[in-house]
This record gives structure tokens, C-alpha cells and sequence, in this order.
């Protein structure tokens, strides 16, 4: 299966990524742009039934992928597309 | 905290340096420890298992694993690091600079997490630091309220935790030393990377375990123009050698 997994900022937490690519559009005129935060996408293949699937990568979310003190994460799981 | 074995008194204190693929400053710290204040320092590879009987261990400043993912993040997952863990869990002494202290705040050892800074921009300074405790085994050399002035060199030394970790780590008394100005306030102008409440450097609730951003290492000898760095390492020493008082 392929695993999508969003990692993002917790609300709250500074992102001072995020404030200066805000700051960056609105130096190129895109008005009206405000709370841009930047996060992290991965993808990867992971073999297994979706119920595994889906309590490993939570636990690769728990333990690496994601640092609960600052981030928050999300998931999606897929058919890979080449089976 | 864990006792020193018999005879430590007389003998030389010995650190456990890691190095990590990608530390840049363990070199510079087993520099310091051995051929400048006349301790010890022995350099332990990330995949020792065995701490070869070091008195107390230091994690250096650096770019472990290239920063990839977070910053300490695949650095907590060495193998070194469970017995570092184990080590701290049992009361041994474990400081960690820069890198180190990022690497400690991603094993779950030290509360809060290490961001970019709030400038975006890398910043490499000499900082006024105000000791806000020398109760501890890593500030007992420090007078209460002591200033020293140290050096930094970091993009992602903005320490940030949530409202009640960070009201708790006040109210214990965990935060060790501060940036400030010149006359010891902490304003805004002198944090240099958007830190709450000017935290440089902070203890676990133990005590044992202690991480900043500014190089003590870097600050033992003439070279660098600065020598307050050597006060930490002397307060460990006499720590170990009075058996766990500062």
C-alpha cells in the first residue's frame, strides 16, 4: 500500500518557516494571505493488510516521523498505484 | 543522582564525548576536557553499546545525521543512545550542547523542542547568559545570577514547549541560564533566535540531565576569547568529586 503522511506545526507553536514565506507573498502582492505554515509531506510503500498498515504507521508517526511536542500528523493510505 | 565509584576523588574525571556522523564539535570538546582543563575527555562512536566506564557523558554540537527529518532526531536512534538513555535514566550526568541539546529534547530526555530560529537566519554570536541556578551538577562553579558570555552558532536554537510544560519547567526552577543583555535583563534584543521567555538552557526534573545552545567547549581557552565555557565543565568535576553536591 502507499502510506501519505502530513506532519504540520502544532497550532500555537511558532513557525517562523511559515511567517517568512507569508511575509515572501506578500512582498509579491498576493493580499489577503495570512496563517501560512509550512509542514512535511511523505510518502512511502508499505506492505500489509490496511489494519497493520495502519498501526504501523502510526507508530512510525508516534516514534520518528512526527515530533509530538511541536508537530501534529496525519495519514492516508492508497492501493499503490503500480499494483 | 548516581555515586561516583571509590577513589573518584583522586583520580582524573573522565567524559564520554559521542560522535555521531555529521557531530563537528566532539573533536573540539574532547580538546577542551583533555589538553585544556586537564580532564579526560574519550570519544564514544555512535554505535558503542559499552560507555567504557566514563564518569559522566557529553553529546556535541554538530549536524548529526545531516539534520535530516528534525534536527537530533535520527541521532536519538543510534545505537549509543539507549545506553545514553539508560545511563540518564539511572541518574548519570548527561549534558548536551547545541546538536546535543536537541538530540536530548528528541529522546524525550529534556522537556520542549529546539525550531528554527525566529530570524530564519543562521546566527553565529558571542551571548550574555545569566545562570538563574548553580545548585546544579552543571552550574555549581557559577555564582547565583552569574554572567558569562559565551559562544553560538545555530539556524534551529528557538526553544519552544507548550503553555503548561513551560509554566512547569519555571515554577521547578528548570531553566539553568538565560540570554540576556549586557546589564542581565531579558529583553527581546538580546535573544538571538526567538527562544520562549530567553530560555538558553534547561535541566530534567531530576536534575541529571541538562542541554543549552551556547558552546561551553568552545569557550575553555585563549584562542576564542572566551573562557567561561570551562565553568561547566569545572562545576562537573566537583560535583562528581564531592560525591553528588554542588
Amino acid at each position: 500500500m502507499q502510506a501519505k503522511v502530513y506532519v504540520t506545526p502544532k497550532a500555537g507553536v511558532l513557525d517562523p518557516a511559515g511567517k517568512a514565506t507569508e511575509r515572501a507573498l506578500h512582498s509579491l502582492g498576493f493580499v489577503g494571505v495570512h496563517d501560512v505554515r509550512l509542514g512535511r509531506y511523505i510518502t512511502m510503500e508499505i506492505d500489509g493488510d490496511p489494519a497493520d498498515v495502519t498501526a504501523r504507521v502510526d507508530d512510525m508517526c508516534r516514534q520518528l516521523l512526527a515530533n509530538g511536542v511541536i508537530e501534529d500528523y496525519r495519514f492516508e493510505l492508497a492501493e499503490s498505484s503500480e499494483q | 543522582m548516581r555515586r561516583p565509584r571509590p577513589g573518584a576523588g583522586s583520580r582524573v574525571m573522565r567524559c564520554g564525548v559521542v560522535s555521531f556522523p555529521g557531530s563537528l564539535d566532539d573533536a573540539d570538546t574532547v580538546h577542551a576536557l583533555t589538553d585544556v582543563l586537564g580532564f579526560e575527555g574519550v570519544p564514544l562512536w555512535h554505535k558503542d553499546r559499552d560507555l567504557h566506564g566514563v564518569d559522566w557523558i557529553l553529546l556535541p554540537g554538530g549536524f548529526s545525521y545531516g539534520d535530516y527529518l528534525r534536527s537530533g532526531a535520527l541521532a536519538r536512534f543510534a545505537p549509543v543512545m539507549d545506553t545514553v538513555i539508560e545511563f540518564a535514566r539511572s541518574g548519570g550526568l548527561v549534558m548536551g550542547l547545541c546538536n546535543g541539546f536537541q538530540v536530548l529534547c528528541e529522546a524525550g530526555l529534556l522537556p520542549g523542542a529546539l525550531v528554527r530560529n525566529r530570524s530564519m537566519m543562521f546566527v553565529c554570536d558571542a551571548v550574555h547568559l545569566r545562570v538563574e541556578r548553580n545548585d546544579t551538577p552543571f552550574t555549581g562553579a557559577c555564582e547565583p545570577g552569574e554572567r558569562l558570555v559565551l559562544p553560538i552558532k545555530h539556524g534551529e536554537g528557538c526553544y519552544v514547549a507548550d503553555d503548561a510544560t513551560l509554566r512547569r519547567i519555571e515554577e521547578n526552577g528548570q531553566v539553568v541560564v538565560r540570554y540576556v543583555d549586557a546589564n542581565g535583563e531579558t529583553t527581546d534584543a538580546a535573544n538571538p533566535n526567538g527562544s520562549l521567555n530567553n530560555i538558553a538552557g534547561v535541566v530534567n526534573d531530576a536534575g541529571n540531565v541538562f542541554g543549552m545552545m551556547p558552546h561551553a567547549e568552545h569557550a575553555c581557552e585563549g584562542l576564542s576569547g572566551l573562557r567561561d565555557g570551562a565553568k561547566f565543565f569545572r562545576s562537573v568535576d566537583s560535583w562528581l568529586k564531592n560525591g553528588g553536591r554542588a
